[in-house]
């Protein structure tokens, strides 16, 4: 069990009783399952196999903007309104999901969406999807952008700050803010990605 | 808490002109892209990522061995993502000058992101009274 202790003039204390387990950044068994998806997308790829890609866009691509939006709409303003501690606590189980699950959602949407516009002749000029992919490409860029220079750098700090002896809790404080508003921006991004996919699936 | 030179924003602006450049790129898929737009924003992007190298090299009592941990991770994982891209172009017929331009620019991705995570966990790692 991970206890995070209590936060007390910018530490986080460690508490008398059960010793804190260690928390994990990377969790080390869901390696082989992430190899498994990237695998998967190559051959996908390197196949142009409509199913297998169709598979990886349109189940990545759920997930991934379900989970955006439940995380930046829901959990996120729960999160903002509990204690240090018990955000701690929580991210101590929940970000190290995230750092595995997170990109390799990105990485099977992305490129398998790619290769099925182009497959499908949706990224030819004239074709009336062109427009809207590119639009969809922005507003994933700028989702990139936040979540790869913001959000993740301040999710793994806040796991590696809480692998310490003396987690200070100051830093976790500053640091889970950083994650409720980026969250909450990429979750409203996510409305517009659902816009634009119904656009480009019905046209 | 320590002042740090702006080393996190010229890296995550170094990733955002990437990102532009790559947007321009892919938007002309599969036609040719012309390259003048997305190689002036790729070398921008690299003088931003150099300057934020020289910054960072220049830190002291800073939390080496945490920054440099993180990076060796998260370069193995961003080297695995933009492989997978690459790979994606080359399928796609992308060659020459286009395919090289778009080598230069994963390869400024995959450094950007474990610089800037090796950089955010390791500014916390450091001695809170050390001098900037």
């Amino acid at each position: 069990m991970t206890d995070v202790g209590n936060v007390q003039a910018g530490t986080v204390d460690a508490a008398p009783g059960p010793a804190r387990a260690q928390v994990q950044v990377v969790p080390l068994r869901g390696l082989p399952i992430v190899a498994a998806v990237v695998v998967f997308v190559i051959a996908s790829i390197a196949g142009n196999w409509l199913w297998a890609l169709t598979f990886c866009h349109v189940v990545g691509g759920a997930l991934w903007t379900a989970i955006d939006l439940f995380v930046g709409l829901i959990v996120g303003p729960i999160l903002a309104r509990l204690s240090v501690p018990a955000r701690a606590e929580f991210s101590a189980r929940f970000m190290p999901k995230m750092v595995l699950l997170m990109p390799t959602l990105v990485l099977m949407t992305l490129a398998a969406g790619f290769q099925l516009a182009l497959k499908e002749g949706n990224l030819a000029p004239g074709n009336p999807n062109h427009v809207w992919l590119i639009v969809s490409y922005c507003v994933v860029g700028v989702m990139a952008v936040i979540a790869l220079g913001v959000l993740e750098p301040a999710n793994i700090t806040v796991l590696v700050e809480m692998r310490k002896q003396q987690p200070d809790g100051a830093v976790i404080a500053l640091l889970m803010r950083r994650f409720i508003y980026t969250s909450g921006i990429i979750g409203v991004m996510q409305v517009a990605t659902l816009i634009i996919m119904t656009r480009v699936a019905t046209q | 808490m320590r002042r740090y030179p702006p080393i996190a924003q010229l890296t995550v602006g170094s990733l955002a002109l990437i990102v532009i450049g790559g947007i321009l790129m892919a938007s002309y898929v599969p036609r040719p892209p012309p390259l003048a737009a997305p190689a002036a924003l790729t070398a921008v992007s690299a003088a931003l990522a150099l300057t934020s190298a020289v910054l960072l090299s220049r830190l002291e009592q800073f939390a080496w061995p945490r920054f440099f941990l993180a990076f060796r991770w998260a370069l193995l994982a961003y080297v695995i993502s933009a492989g997978v891209i690459g790979f994606a172009f080359v399928r796609d017929h992308t060659r020459g000058a286009p395919l090289a331009l778009v080598v230069v620019m994963l390869v400024i991705f995959a450094l950007d992101v474990p610089v800037v995570i090796a950089f955010t966990v390791a500014r916390y790692s450091s001695p809170p009274h050390a001098a900037s």
